[in-house]
């Protein structure tokens, strides 16, 4: 067995070790809190919950787990406004963050372009972009849902403003640091100058583009579920927020995870094409 | 004088920066006269700081003069042309792209109407010609530095340019590389009669390759010391050529000119009869040779 393989193993192994140690510590935790069954009238116990049964409000381990299970097992159940399948709720939420990002990307890396192209567009625009950049993209919310008047289409611009700047700020340094070696090669060959931007610059730049995009992506998907708090309707963060509303805890923390689990999987596909475009010096 | 054609003629050249200070500007060379003729080998000797590189870039056409002017094959330079393929310093292959690639990216931009065919065709030939067979389809991160700076010989040698322009092209090599490269690039340019100019502060890199080598003073308001012309045989290796008696006078000629001269020639110009537009023409040589001083 080689040492990678016996270093890989052994991470593996650690990490199980955390999850283990970590999952007993919740349920003992959450056993810890319970205590006797307060004595009163059944029917008010039944509206106080488990809290009045002397368990904890806290789920255990297992409790999310089967929850879990449960909407991994049914994903697209559709039983009205309030009720519908994690995997629908997800859907929509991703349809959204792709759709911005999408539309940011088109726009950002065009534009990034451009402005790395030249000196003074990058000096004369760059206060603009560092005033913007910071503003924290819900602040958007109040004037997309006034001038646009569709709360759907709000929340996909309020995605689309989050990710440009990311996009933008890295196409612009990644096309002006392209090594003017390459440049001044292209120039004695006499390239013109959009067969320079597609063979030379654009090659030269993508790794810096596409990190760019894999912050954007990152900051778009932390983004999204709070506009769907705010303005509702479907998505994951209307399903956290509408688990939070029905007390269940055991609903939030299964959200929680799948929010991560598709975090993750957008952060690979974007690492996935980082690599495709890397190069090494 | 030689008859043969000049392909490039400097005239008078200058470059100015703005100073430091934000006063004023500085000179980094002025005056410079020279000329390169068809199928020569010329060398620029000279400290850094003394406007080499800006010199070669203006000869390429990717900077621009002060005043004066450079004549490539009876046209003056504004921009940089296939004509005249440089091999830069840094080798400057492009990482994303493969030996092929690189050598087709320059290939495909001087013969834009070549079918793909024809283009690997050619590229593979100047592939061999630099002993790179084999290894077409490496990224330049695969390669030594000696490999990166042949896919860099090859891409300028690929588009048949009139003039090869270099920029101290083996400076970052180690020294056996250095040599073995040397001798390859002595070799082909001779087999093909390219017409080549070099910069270098190498002396040896001077003696081994050039016909003729500047000499350019230090920096700044640098200015062409004197014109030397190589007294050894043509036929010269860097094995054997130290063992001609021209070797040390050439050597010690060019050695006096880095370490005294190329200081102290503002006192020289100022007292002798020095004519920019013809710097003075020396050829040193051991005594009794023939040609020795052909003129001053």
């Amino acid at each position: 067995m080689s040492q990678d393989v016996k270093d890989r193993l052994k991470a593996m192994v650690a990490s199980i070790g955390f999850l283990v140690v970590f999952l007993a510590a919740w349920n003992a935790f959450v056993v810890a809190q319970s205590g006797p069954a307060a004595d009163m009238d059944p029917e008010l116990a039944a509206l106080l919950g488990p809290q009045a049964k002397g368990e904890s409000a806290l789920p255990t381990p297992g409790d999310v787990g089967s929850e879990i299970w449960g909407h991994i097992s049914n994903p697209f159940y559709d039983a009205g406004p309030n009720d519908k399948g994690v995997g629908i709720q997800l859907a929509y939420s991703i349809f959204r963050v792709l759709t911005g990002f999408g539309l940011a990307a088109l726009i950002a890396i065009p534009l990034g372009f451009l402005i790395g192209m030249s000196k003074l567009a990058a000096q004369a625009l760059n206060p603009y972009i560092q005033l913007l950049k910071p503003v924290s993209p819900l602040a958007w919310m109040p004037l997309a849902l006034y001038t646009i008047k569709d709360s759907e289409i709000s929340s996909i611009f309020v995605i689309f403003i989050c990710s440009i700047w990311p996009m933008l700020l890295n196409t612009i340094f990644g096309v002006a640091s392209v090594r003017k070696d390459w440049l001044n090669v292209a120039k004695t060959l006499e390239v013109p100058p959009l067969r320079t931007a597609w063979r030379v610059i654009l090659p030269a730049a993508a790794p810096t583009i596409l990190t760019g995009m894999r912050i954007s992506i990152g900051i778009a998907w932390l983004v999204i579920v709070a506009a769907e708090m705010l303005v509702g309707g479907t998505g994951i963060g209307y399903f956290v927020w509408n688990e939070w509303n029905n007390l269940s805890i055991t609903g939030v923390i299964s959200a929680i995870f799948f929010i991560g689990v598709v975090g993750m999987i957008l952060d690979l596909m974007l690492g996935q094409a980082a690599k495709l475009v890397a190069y090494a010096e | 004088m030689n008859k043969a054609n000049k392909i490039i003629k400097v005239e008078g050249l200058e470059r100015s920066f703005p100073s430091t200070e934000g006063k004023g500007e500085t000179q980094v060379f002025g005056d410079v006269w020279f000329d390169v003729k068809e199928g020569e080998f010329v060398c620029l000797i000279g400290h850094s700081g003394c406007g080499k590189t800006t010199l070669l870039n203006i000869l390429a056409g990717l900077d621009q003069a002060t005043s004066g002017h450079v004549i490539a094959d009876g046209f003056a330079v504004e921009k940089p042309s296939l004509d005249r393929a440089v091999i830069f310093q840094g080798h400057a292959l492009m990482p994303w792209m493969t030996v092929m690639g690189n050598i087709d990216f320059a290939v495909s931009s001087r013969w834009p109407a070549w079918d793909k065919e024809k283009r690997r065709a050619h590229c593979q030939q100047f592939i061999d010609m630099v002993h790179l067979t084999g290894s077409e389809n490496k990224k330049p991160a695969q390669l030594s530095g000696g490999m990166k700076q042949r896919v860099g010989i090859a891409r300028a040698l690929a588009i048949e340019p009139k003039v090869l322009l270099m920029d101290e092209p083996f400076s970052a090599l180690d020294a056996l590389t250095r040599g073995s490269l040397q001798d390859e690039l002595l070799g082909i340019i001779a087999q093909r009669g390219q017409t080549s100019f070099m910069i270098t502060h190498d002396i040896d890199e001077a003696i081994l390759l050039s016909d003729r080598i500047v000499l350019m003073t230090n920096g700044p308001e640098a200015r062409v010391c004197e014109i030397v012309e190589n007294s050894l045989p043509k036929e010269r290796t860097r094995s054997d050529m130290h063992t001609h008696p021209n070797y040390y006078p050439m050597r010690n000629h060019l050695i006096e000119f880095l370490v005294n001269r190329s200081k102290s020639f503002r006192e020289e110009l100022a007292s002798a009869s020095y004519d920019p537009k013809n710097p003075p023409v020396v050829r040193p040589a051991a005594d009794g040779d023939t040609l020795n001083q052909v003129a001053s």
